[in-house]
């Protein structure tokens, strides 16, 4: 038995111990907003905030989950109430197929939630290892900008 | 059968020749419309009018049949109904329907033919009628070939008019209103008063009039929709994680299952040990499939571990099982024994060779690629004896249906298959892994759903690649000019492989081995290209631009060496070439974009490159730069003509992902084998663009051209040749050879 949070949630899992945290959302929470793509950290359609930070969910086994705090992208936002990356992500009708899309809002969430002000540079640097195959990176990048402002300007 | 039924079975002919003045009711069984499939399950007081638009009391739901896989089509469909059926978004459902001949395609398979689409002549046109009337006639309902657009036109603006109409006639019998004082707005019928009598409160009465078999449609000036930016309907649930893939779904006692099967493609299983496996936590069954195992089991991480520890022993894969000697059977096919068509001799080559000087013979090559979307093959299944239901994105859904009906042994009627969103395809979702193997899971567990996974590794061990290729090229040139051209090209028939496994004909020459290539736009004095069929070696299948993504490689690489070998500038000599008014003003366009001809840094090239395909011009600029960390891709222009753009931000995406898809591969993938197995298992291997990759890319449609013309694959052809040409300016290395990391450094 491993208990942790999603988003805000406690949750009680029974799984193996080696289940990544992945698949213990997508097929014990039913929660499938976070996405399986190569379950080797090279796609990034599965990152989660583990404790707060960005990671992959495809390499968090249960066994160090215990206490962990989780955020999944349900946990950002929803249609009714997006979180301002998703909303700027609706603005500049990002996703073509939007498989990736889950992983690259909470990519952009966590860069923005720890570098309000990014450049260019740190922009490709914090999304290069999200992986889109439709080749949505020009608007994913003027997401992020528009996603910043609105965060900056929030706060203020 | 019920008084609705019988009327609305009466469903509207759709055929280029119908569309104009209206609706016809043709004699000949090749003119007999299609059975409208939604009448199927019809409650007495709905209504639909045709096979695209569904009304009840409670909704109105509008059918977007061609699949989408990301390129925004069934908003497009969607928006293209409610233009002539006067409704706002967010007043109607969107559904894919049903698998139906009703649903068939008129468009794609004519890009088969041998004409150049952009031939209006009689014979060209006779002969793309012969064959759309053949795909109707087997009920082809395909999402391909670009064509979902050109396809659904003129076909679902008709059925938004019919539908408006015939609310129209039901709403004047109802309220005892002349019809021509009648009008329509925002989902509801007007009458004469003002009054709005919504669509869905006249669904009973619409249902028992019979649909008006004449209609016109309204020019773009009176557009409310289309041409304009509207957000897609699917991308709030998109940005939130909230859309449903199909591997997303779930059913109450679902079981979950993966597959292992022959990694040599189409290799047999000798033998296996699963000892290990079934007593692995979660395993709930380990059964047997068509060459390979499949392993059914509480969740899909405890199916991917047992999978793992199953021994096998595979058979041998039947084609070469080294890469070296799949390139040699390339290069083996040049010859007049696998000579598929010459697809073009204009003016005397052998003479011009023979006068010369002839420039050095060149070789171009592409390798193979996977398409690899970024979600992975998946299928959920539940059989019983009475039906089957199996929910699947597919691009052939009515081939799909087959499939899973003859493996469980049901009538085609009784599989409903429920086609979803794609996270992707590139052409992947034409292919029928993931269908025929849920379905052999799920009859052998009747009553049981099981969702079917594929591993990422397995998913990138079966993909059906793109056609491995070879160029051979001489030409002569002259004063800054191409006086001949002399172009060979040889590989396997992507379409003979994929529709054999579709299970549908393909006679004669393939157009896709010349494809981007033929029927280009340069008036080259002489000029001859040559298509040679390679024997099928690995299975191939179609990848975003099928032939179009190797020939348009080849000859813009080769053009711009003739070019080169001449003294000439890439620009000028192409426009002097062009014999299409409209492909120059492409090239014009997007020098103009770029400032072709301006002043760069020494460490700064440009490149430039045409390709026709899909009935399109798309003319791109790449700029690189060489820097201490490698190459890196600065800037891209894009220019391109499809006539009006009817969702300009779909329209944007497209071009960019295609600029992107076709770089991105040309820069870092290849599939190669080894001991029958392809050696990239994962996308470490086999990559494609990265972000800080990624290019500022400008976009220009021109709008001029009169057709309207899809946008999903044309720009990724000249993507790879650009790119080429721009390292060969600011390095002086010719790049002949995808991918191109194995000769250069991309940052």
């Amino acid at each position: 038995m491993t208990t942790f949070k999603v988003n805000g949630e406690t949750v009680t899992v029974d799984a193996p111990s080696d289940m990544p945290l992945l698949w213990v959302l997508r097929d014990e929470l039913k929660m499938t907003g976070t996405k399986y793509g190569c379950g080797i950290a090279q796609c990034g359609a599965c990152t989660v905030m583990f404790n707060g930070t960005a990671m992959r969910s495809c390499q968090l086994p249960l066994q160090i989950l215990d206490g962990a705090e989780i955020t999944t992208v349900e946990g950002l936002g929803n249609p009714e109430r997006p979180h301002p990356v998703q909303a700027a992500w609706i603005e500049h009708q990002v996703a073509q197929c939007g498989y990736c899309q889950s992983g690259q809002i909470m990519q952009a969430a966590w860069l923005l939630a720890s570098n309000p002000v990014p450049s260019d540079e740190d922009i490709d640097n914090a999304m290069s290892g999200n992986l889109c195959r439709c080749g949505t990176y020009p608007r994913i990048r003027a997401a992020v900008r528009t996603a910043a402002k609105t965060i900056r300007e929030q706060d203020t | 059968m019920s008084r609705v039924k019988t009327i609305a079975r009466r469903s509207f002919l759709i055929g280029s020749a119908a569309i104009v003045g209206g609706v016809a009711f043709g004699i000949y069984t090749t003119r007999q419309p299609h059975d409208n499939p939604l009448l199927r399950g019809l409650s007495d007081d709905e209504a639909s009018f045709n096979p695209w638009v569904k009304i009840s009391a409670e909704r109105i739901t509008l059918i977007a049949p061609h699949t989408d896989v990301g390129q925004g089509a069934r908003s497009v469909q969607a928006a293209l109904i409610a233009e002539e059926l006067d409704l706002d978004f967010g007043q109607f459902d969107v559904d894919t329907g049903p698998p139906a001949p009703a649903y068939y395609n008129a468009v794609a398979a004519t890009d088969g033919a041998p004409f150049r689409q952009r031939d209006d002549g009689f014979v060209a046109n006779t002969g793309r009628g012969f064959i759309s009337t053949a795909a109707k006639v087997m009920g082809l309902q395909i999402t391909g070939g670009s064509s979902t657009v050109p396809d659904s036109f003129d076909k679902l603006r008709t059925a938004g008019a019919v539908a408006r109409e015939t609310l129209k006639i039901a709403a004047s019998r109802v309220h005892k209103v002349p019809v021509d004082q009648l009008l329509t707005e925002s989902g509801a019928v007007i009458l004469p008063d003002g009054v709005a009598v919504p669509y869905t409160a006249l669904a009973e009465a619409a249902a028992g009039t019979e649909p008006v078999d004449e209609v016109s449609l309204r020019p773009p000036s009176q557009w409310r929709l289309l041409g304009k930016s509207m957000l897609r309907s699917d991308i709030p649930a998109k940005s939130t994680g909230t859309l449903m893939f199909g591997i997303d779904l779930h059913r109450d006692g679902m079981l979950n299952a993966t597959v292992r099967f022959n990694p040599r493609q189409g290799g047999v299983l000798n033998g296996y040990n699963a000892d290990a496996a079934a007593d692995m936590p979660g395993v709930k069954h380990i059964v047997e499939v068509s060459n390979g195992v499949a392993v059914v089991a509480d969740n899909t991480w405890n199916a991917f571990k047992a999978a793992d520890a199953i021994d096998f022993d595979w058979g041998e894969a039947p084609y070469p099982a080294e890469s070296a000697d799949h390139w040699a059977a390339v290069e083996a096919s040049f010859s007049d024994e696998f000579l598929d068509r010459e697809w073009r001799h204009d003016g005397d080559v052998d003479d011009a060779l023979a006068a010369g000087p002839v420039t050095e013979a060149l070789e171009y090559r592409a390798p193979y690629v996977a398409h690899q979307p970024l979600e992975p093959l998946s299928a959920l299944i539940l059989v019983t004896d009475e039906r089957a239901d199996i929910w699947v994105a597919h691009q052939f859904p009515r081939q799909a249906q087959e499939i899973v009906a003859d493996i469980v042994g049901l009538k085609r009627d009784d599989v409903y298959l429920h086609n979803q969103f794609a996270g992707g395809s590139f052409g992947h979702r034409l292919e029928f892994e993931n269908v025929r193997y849920a379905a052999e899971v799920g009859v052998q567990l009747k009553g049981t759903a099981v969702k079917l996974t594929f591993s990422r590794e397995e998913d990138f061990a079966h993909d059906f690649l793109r056609q491995i290729g070879i160029s051979r090229v001489r030409g002569v040139v002259n004063d800054k000019r191409i006086e001949a051209m002399d172009i060979e090209v040889a590989t396997p028939s992507v379409l003979a492989s994929q529709m054999a496994r579709a299970g549908l004909p393909m006679a004669g020459p393939d157009a896709q081995i010349p494809a981007g290539i033929w029927d280009t736009p340069y008036a080259i004095p002489n000029f001859r290209v040559r298509a040679y069929r390679v024997p099928e070696l690995a299975p191939t299948s179609s990848w975003r631009a099928v032939g179009a993504s190797t020939g348009g490689f080849f000859l813009e690489t080769a053009i711009d060496d003739l070019i080169h070998a001449a003294g000439g500038d890439p620009l000028e000599e192409r426009l002097r070439l062009c014999d299409d008014p409209l492909a120059c003003r492409v090239l014009e366009a997007v020098a103009d974009m770029s400032g072709w001809g301006s002043d760069t840094a020494d460490t700064v090239g440009r490149g430039i490159a045409l390709v026709y395909s899909f009935g399109v011009y798309v003319a791109e600029v790449v700029e690189v730069s060489n820097g201490p960390r490698g190459l890196s891709i600065d800037k891209a222009w894009v220019a391109t003509d499809v006539g009006q753009v009817l969702d300009p931000v779909a329209f944007d995406n497209q071009v960019k992902g295609g600029v992107i898809w076709g770089l991105g591969h040309a820069m870092n993938c290849e599939i190669t084998f080894t001991d029958g197995r392809a050696e990239q298992s994962n996308y470490h291997q086999h990559t494609g663009m990265r972000m800080h990759q990624c290019p500022d890319i400008e976009v220009r449609s021109l709008g001029t051209d009169s057709k309207i013309r899809g946008i999903g694959e044309p720009t990724v052809p000249p993507a790879a040749a650009a790119l080429s040409n721009a390292i060969f300016a600011a390095t002086g290395q010719r790049l002949r050879e995808m991918p191109f990391s194995k000769f250069v450094r991309f940052a």
